[in-house]
């Protein structure tokens, strides 16, 4: 498990888009994406723009859940709290809940992962993204783990 | 979230991915966790090759081989061929004059009338009925048996053949002539399945495999090795199930896992005896469950129905004459695949019973389960609802096995 997450990790450079601190932000009208990680294996893309945080399942966990094969989502419009179930992701061999890592109204879900299901494992933090959540408490976004922070958590 | 749900969240199954996350359930009724795991004969052959290796039954086993998907490896054996390691589940050879009465005494086999070198699925039976263990039961004669049992129930085995025993011995025809047990430590299990298994073995041997049928077995040469070769398996494949002494295990199975074999880990075993409607001992069966509710009466041979004289005979009886008040059925859900614990809701919306086994099959493509009903709801096309995360999906009753067996019968 250790050397796929290092595999993993190589093969996915860090990230321009990856805000740290304030001070490193431009003064322009770029759109400012911050990407967090739940200890639930989940990444939060927020874009600020937007207002709004897509959801996805980590690279790790889509490594160790094995071919996804059905995928089900909360339906749009849902109001959730953070930690909430709000849906699942199938493997053959388990089902794992997919817990909300912010509070907010589900506004889109991926409507392409109910006949491709296996783009969780393609793609699991870019193309096969869960759902897009307006956040109503943007403030627990800086209680979720950084990229560093999360790597920790995989090893631990 | 039901309480009743057996949770594989990502929190916690992610944590648990070492130990397999849709095992974890066996590995934890099996396991024993203080323990250190017990290893198979071939524990680096697997290692070597890319397995994940998993807490099961007590023993550390390969899960999934390198980068193959358990699809995948599913896919492999229904079209070609894939290699087992059940080196963990109990072997032992039962022999005595009188070993067809004593284990005619431990099961509701007719074991005096099968034939020498044939096989049998039983079922060894407590006092109430309830299956304490299902075992496949091989005799070489009369005074001979070779018998397979479950990994993870060893100890409860072990224990009720060695009190048994015990009771067998000290009566007057015991006495005449003595059972003795012998537990095969350390020997090796392989399985050898898929429609590509036969051509593969008659590769490697002067033995004629066409004459050796489904439920038969025979001290095959192979390579130079004199192997117990039976040929069935639980996979609803063509295949054999071969039986090796401790220092040839690994060559054996460096011999039989080249192309097109592929090494196969505990995932697709689990999809694939599930399509081919096989009882996985603690999920499907266990000691409250009796045979006849298991589908499994079939199991007692006809003969012994009325009179046979053996443990739990009364209450299979009763059973038999009142009927049995829920039945295990399969089941085909849409949309979420429903899995262990899951309830089963009937047409006034009251739970009339639990899935027991659950995956979304990757043969049929559709959500295969097993579990029990009341009776009467059990019949073929019955309309059920399972429950999953709160939500009611459609289940209709569907006949097992999911997936026509292709055993060879000559």
């Amino acid at each position: 498990m250790q050397s796929i997450l290092r595999t993993a990790v190589l093969a996915r450079p860090a990230r321009a888009f990856c805000m740290r601190t304030p001070a490193f932000r431009p003064v322009s009208f770029r759109t400012l994406v911050t990407k967090r990680y739940s200890a639930d294996h989940e990444s939060v893309i927020f874009d600020d723009t937007t207002g709004l945080a897509t959801v996805t399942i980590t690279n790790y966990a889509q490594s160790s859940l094995g071919d996804v094969v059905f995928v089900e989502l909360p339906s749009p419009g849902t109001e959730v709290a953070q930690g909430d179930a709000i849906g699942a992701v199938e493997s053959v061999k388990a089902a794992s809940d997919i817990y909300a890592p912010v509070s907010g109204t589900i506004e889109e879900i991926n409507e392409i992962l109910s006949s491709e299901p296996g783009l969780l494992n393609k793609s699991p933090e870019e193309k096969g993204w869960l759902c897009k959540i307006k956040l109503s408490e943007p403030a627990e976004l800086e209680q979720l783990l950084t990229e560093e922070a999360y790597k920790a958590h995989c090893e631990s | 979230m039901t309480a009743s749900r057996i949770t594989l969240g990502i929190r916690t199954s992610l944590r648990l991915s070492r130990a397999g996350t849709g095992l974890r359930t066996c590995a934890r009724r099996y396991g024993t966790a203080s323990e250190p795991l017990k290893r198979t004969g071939i524990y680096d052959f697997h290692v070597a090759n890319g397995a994940k290796m998993v807490p099961f039954a007590g023993y550390s086993m390969p899960l999934a081989y390198g980068d193959v998907g358990q699809v995948a490896s599913h896919n492999h054996v229904r079209k070609s061929v894939g290699l087992f390691d059940v080196g963990h589940m109990v072997q032992s050879n039962f022999r005595g004059a009188t070993a067809t009465e004593f284990l005619e005494w431990l099961t509701p086999s007719s074991l005096s009338t099968l034939p020498a070198y044939s096989s049998t699925l039983s079922l060894l039976l407590n006092e109430q009925g309830g299956i304490i263990d299902d075992t496949i039961i091989t005799k070489h004669a009369s005074d001979a048996f070779y018998v397979v049992t479950n990994a993870g129930r060893r100890e409860q085995d072990l224990a009720w053949f060695k009190q048994k025993l015990q009771e067998w011995n000290a009566t007057e025809k015991g006495k005449t002539g003595p059972v003795e047990m012998e537990i095969l430590e350390n020997w090796g299990l392989l399985a050898l399945q898929g429609p590509g298994a036969a051509s593969y073995l008659q590769s490697l041997t002067s033995y004629n495999l066409r004459d050796l049928l489904f439920g038969k077995s025979a001290f095959v040469p192979v390579e130079g090795f004199n192997l117990h070769v039976a040929r069935g398996g639980y996979t609803g494949e063509d295949g054999f199930e071969i039986s090796i002494p401790p220092n040839q295990t690994e060559e054996v199975a460096r011999m039989l896992s080249k192309n097109p074999v592929q090494l196969t880990g505990l995932g697709a075993r689990d999809s694939l005896r599930l399509e081919a409607g096989m009882c996985l001992y603690g999920n499907d069966i266990d000691e409250s469950t009796n045979p006849i509710e298991a589908g499994l009466t079939w199991v007692i041979s006809k003969d012994r129905r009325e009179s046979g004289n053996f443990i739990g005979a009364d209450a299979v009886r009763q059973v038999l004459k009142d009927g049995p008040s829920r039945r295990r059925v399969g089941l085909i859900i849409e949309g979420a695949p429903a899995r262990q614990g899951a309830k089963i809701m009937g047409p006034g919306n009251e739970q009339v019973g639990s899935v027991t086994s659950g995956i979304p099959s990757p043969t049929l493509g559709q959500n295969i389960a097993m579990g029990y009903v009341e009776s009467g709801l059990h019949k073929k096309g019955t309309e059920l609802e399972v429950e999953v995360r709160n939500k009611l999906r459609k289940a209709v009753v569907t006949p097992l096995p999911f997936l026509k067996p292709n055993y060879w019968r000559g």
